[in-house]
């Protein structure tokens, strides 16, 4: 049933209890029977009072977060580590947690796309699930178009839901084999959009189908996912996306699946509906090459924390974070003249079940300064002279710049 | 080894003794479909202590052909026809017991998911010590343990965890245990087929890195299979450019990048993305790699190049020198006579 089908009849039933309670009062008053006046008047003043109250809690203004609309405040997910038995008894009942995300916070503004990129592991996923409320925070908030999520009763959020849609790394996996192209595109609206005919749906779908380069449409429309290849696949599965007229896309490795020369492809066409629908992406990637293509501002993740953000071409010109630069550095070019600049940090990725104290990366960081980084928590602050470009690093944005080796005129790692 | 001397090492490769030869492969699996033309008549040498980059979109064939190099080619494939020489033997007429014998021992391959190929309840101690025993019985227990140690530490694994089962270890750390596995017999090819494709960009460097020092160290002749076009400029010394089951460019990394002759490889190299290139655009390859039931008529890249001519679709063209050296399958680079033949 509509949302205003709801409101309409609870409406009704507020008035017809206001006006009980007025007549019953009144009858009251001309008794004087004053003790039922009182009960009465209160039936009366409830409703009003419940009125009054209503507008306050409608929880879908459209807009409401102006130029900014994601944004995420201290946002954590720490997953119990299941334990067998006999490891529970001895630990007594002491909960180990993975630490998947931990105090991310980021904003992202009307038409842009931010990237998250890091290592697998890193909570980049699970960011973007918290994102679309897919998961429950551990802790945090997530704000999109000026609506805290945790705040939405289930019909809202889903309601809601049709603003955010997802994309991920597999597309089969996100079809039905049993649906038709033309089915599975159509679905979602079927759901959130219940006032259109079917014609108008299907020519809604044309229209998609021929938006994501799957032409001629009449000839997709009745092929199933297995009849078509891994690339159209992809432009399905975002041709679904934008039946409910979504603001924010999802994508979680969109491209990661497809051949080299397939994403190229889908990378164009990504950045062509982006403007064609006024999207808002949030693309995350393991892959730092491709970021460049479509990114706006870039997000670099390493053991759930964000240690780096800002405008691409800062952070790809600039990179501040040792990991940063590490990651930017290890990325193969294409190119057999290119050498690395920066040498690799030994070892690999910490457990996130206890990750090292203080800053996260100190123990395979080539400039952790010993009794700092090992101690205290860096926390993301701006690179001098930028606004929006943050790090954290003691030794780079921190209280103890003047240990660098850069400026110190050692070796700049 | 220093970034500098990566390119002189390069270079020093240039010219070397023909350690494997492939002549006139063809593999073949039959499917409902029909017969698909995984590799198709490739002929390729792999010069001794190079690293060779076998490059290609997924399902061109790559990995069938690393397969055949080892004649492990498992039903509903088969190989219908060629040679196989290595050192000096044609691997094509050797008895399975002989070819069991070269396969553990001068014939090393790596894979994508090494969980395929350890044993998971097997301590990796047991995996290199029972590898180096059955092929060498003359060698003792302890000298075999000896020896697993001594590799395991130089593979930059902790000489501790020899005593650890596989899935005790990250991704990064299994594919130095394959390495392990194939240099603790002393192999002289190794045939690593997507071997950093699994792995995290810093441990992929670290990973490459480690091979470079490795082939010096061990005299080690290379075979990296790969769809990722960046670890081939990074870490080969050659490159062969594969599509449809068939061989499209093969020359130094220096041609191959730099002096590009297939449009398909051109195309790829403009639409892979650099990390390096001001913000260019990706090149918009039309098309998608074929299907192998139905390899295209004459040049398999005719229906997606942007300088196709008649004889293009007619008459394939042969897999020829352009420069010393440089070879690509394609009407540009050889004599015909404009209109194709009838
Ligand atoms: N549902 C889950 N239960 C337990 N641990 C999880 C779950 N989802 C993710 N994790 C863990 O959280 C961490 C971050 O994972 P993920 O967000 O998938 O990282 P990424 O996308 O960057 O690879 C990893 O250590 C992963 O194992
Ligand atoms: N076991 C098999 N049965 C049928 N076809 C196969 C089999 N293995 C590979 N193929 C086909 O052979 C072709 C080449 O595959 P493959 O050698 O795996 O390519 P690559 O390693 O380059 O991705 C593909 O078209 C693939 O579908
Ligand atoms: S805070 Fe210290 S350990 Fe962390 S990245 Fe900066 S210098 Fe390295
Ligand atoms: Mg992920
Ligand atoms: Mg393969």
């Amino acid at each position: 049933m509509s949302r205003i089908g709801i409101l309409l009849i609870v409406l009704g039933g507020l008035a017809v209890l206001a006006a009980i309670g007025v007549g019953t009062a009144w009858l009251a008053v001309r008794r004087r029977r004053s003790r039922y006046a009182w009960f009465f008047l209160g039936m009366l003043i409830l409703p009003l009072a419940v009125l009054a109250l209503l507008p306050a809690r409608d929880p879908v203004p459209v807009g409401a977060g102006g130029e900014v609309l994601v944004e995420v405040r201290g946002l954590r997910k720490w997953f119990p580590v299941q334990k067998g038995f006999i490891a529970n008894l001895l630990s007594r009942g002491h909960t180990d947690y993975v630490k998947a995300v931990d105090d991310v916070s980021f904003t992202i503004k009307r038409g842009e796309v931010l990237g998250l990129a890091g290592e697998s592991g890193s909570g980049k996923s699970t960011v973007g699930r918290l994102v679309l409320r897919l998961l429950d925070p551990t802790e945090g908030e997530v704000v999109v178009d000026g609506v805290d999520l945790a705040r939405l009763d289930k019909e809202n959020l889903r309601v809601y839901r049709h603003k955010m849609q997802v994309v991920f790394q597999d597309p089969l996996a996100s079809l039905n084999p049993r649906m038709t192209v033309g089915q599975a595109i159509e679905h979602p609206a079927q759901i959130h959009l219940p006032d259109t005919t079917p014609e108008e749906r299907k020519r809604l779908v044309f229209e998609l189908l021929d938006a994501v380069g799957m032409s001629p449409p009449d000839f997709f429309y009745s092929k199933y996912p297995h009849q078509v290849s891994g690339g159209q696949r992809q432009r399905i599965v975002l041709a679904r996306a934008l039946i409910t007229q979504p603001d924010l896309i999802v994508a979680d490795e969109p491209i990661a699946s497809a051949d080299v020369s397939v994403q190229a492809l889908l990378l164009e066409l990504m950045i062509k509906l982006k403007d064609e629908f006024d999207l808002t992406y949030l693309f995350i990637t393991h892959d730092l090459a491709t970021t460049k293509y479509i990114c706006d501002r870039i997000g670099i993740m390493y053991l759930g924390k964000i240690v780096e953000i800002g405008p691409l071409q800062e952070v790809f010109e600039n990179p501040q974070h040792p990991y940063t630069r590490a990651l930017l550095s290890a990325v193969p070019v294409p190119d057999p003249r290119h050498r690395r600049t920066e040498p690799l940090p030994t070892g690999e990725i910490p457990n996130p079940i206890n990750p090292p104290p203080g800053c996260n990366f100190h123990p395979r960081c080539p400039i952790a300064a010993a009794g700092v980084c090992d101690g205290e928590l860096p926390s993301l602050r701006p690179v001098p002279g930028s606004e929006d470009h943050l790090v954290s690093c003691h030794l780079r944005t921190g209280d103890h710049t003047h240990l660098d080796p850069a400026r110190t005129g050692g070796p700049s790692a | 080894m220093t970034q500098d001397a990566i390119a002189a090492d390069r270079s020093s490769v240039a010219t070397g003794d023909v350690l494997y030869s492939i002549r006139d492969l063809s593999v073949e699996y039959g499917t409902r479909a029909g017969e698909v033309a995984a590799v198709d008549r490739v002929s390729l040498d792999i010069r001794k202590g190079e690293i060779l980059g076998l490059v290609g979109e997924s399902g061109c064939g790559k990995s069938t052909l690393g397969k055949a190099m080892m004649r492990m080619i498992s039903p509903p494939g088969r190989i219908t026809q060629g040679e196989l020489w290595f050192a000096g033997e044609d691997l094509m007429t050797v008895s399975e017991a002989q070819m069991r014998e070269i396969r553990g021992a001068r014939l090393g391959m790596v894979f994508q998911d090494p969980m395929t190929s350890l044993n998971p309840l097997s301590k990796i101690v047991d995996h290199l010590t029972e590898t180096i025993t059955t092929h060498e019985p003359s060698v003792s227990e302890a000298a075999a343990r000896d020896r697993a140690e001594q590799l395991i530490g130089r593979l930059g694994l902790r000489v501790e965890r020899i005593d650890d089962y596989p899935h005790q270890f990250s991704g990064g750390m299994r594919q130095r245990i394959m390495i392990a596995l194939a240099l603790a017999l002393r192999a002289d090819l190794v045939i690593a087929d997507e071997p950093t494709t699994a792995l995290d960009v810093i441990v992929e460097a670290q990973f490459l890195d480690l091979l470079r020092e490795l082939r010096a160290e061990f005299d080690l002749t290379i075979i990296m299979i790969t769809h990722n076009i960046g670890v081939v400029a990074e870490v080969a010394d050659r490159v062969a450019v594969m599509y449809a089951g068939r061989m499209a460019e093969l020359g130094s990394v220096d041609e191959v990048f730099l002096d590009t002759k297939h449009p398909y490889g051109q195309g790829l190299l403009r639409a892979v993305p650099n990390i390096e290139l001001d913000g260019s655009d990706l090149y918009q390859m039309e098309g998608a790699p074929p299907n192998l039931l139905h390899t295209p008529s004459g040049c398999p890249f005719h229906p997606r190049c942007p300088h196709v001519m008649p004889i293009c679709s007619e008459r394939e063209p042969a897999f020829a020198e352009v420069t010393p050296g440089h070879r690509a399958s394609c009407w540009l680079f050889q004599e015909h006579d404009g209109e194709g033949e009838r």
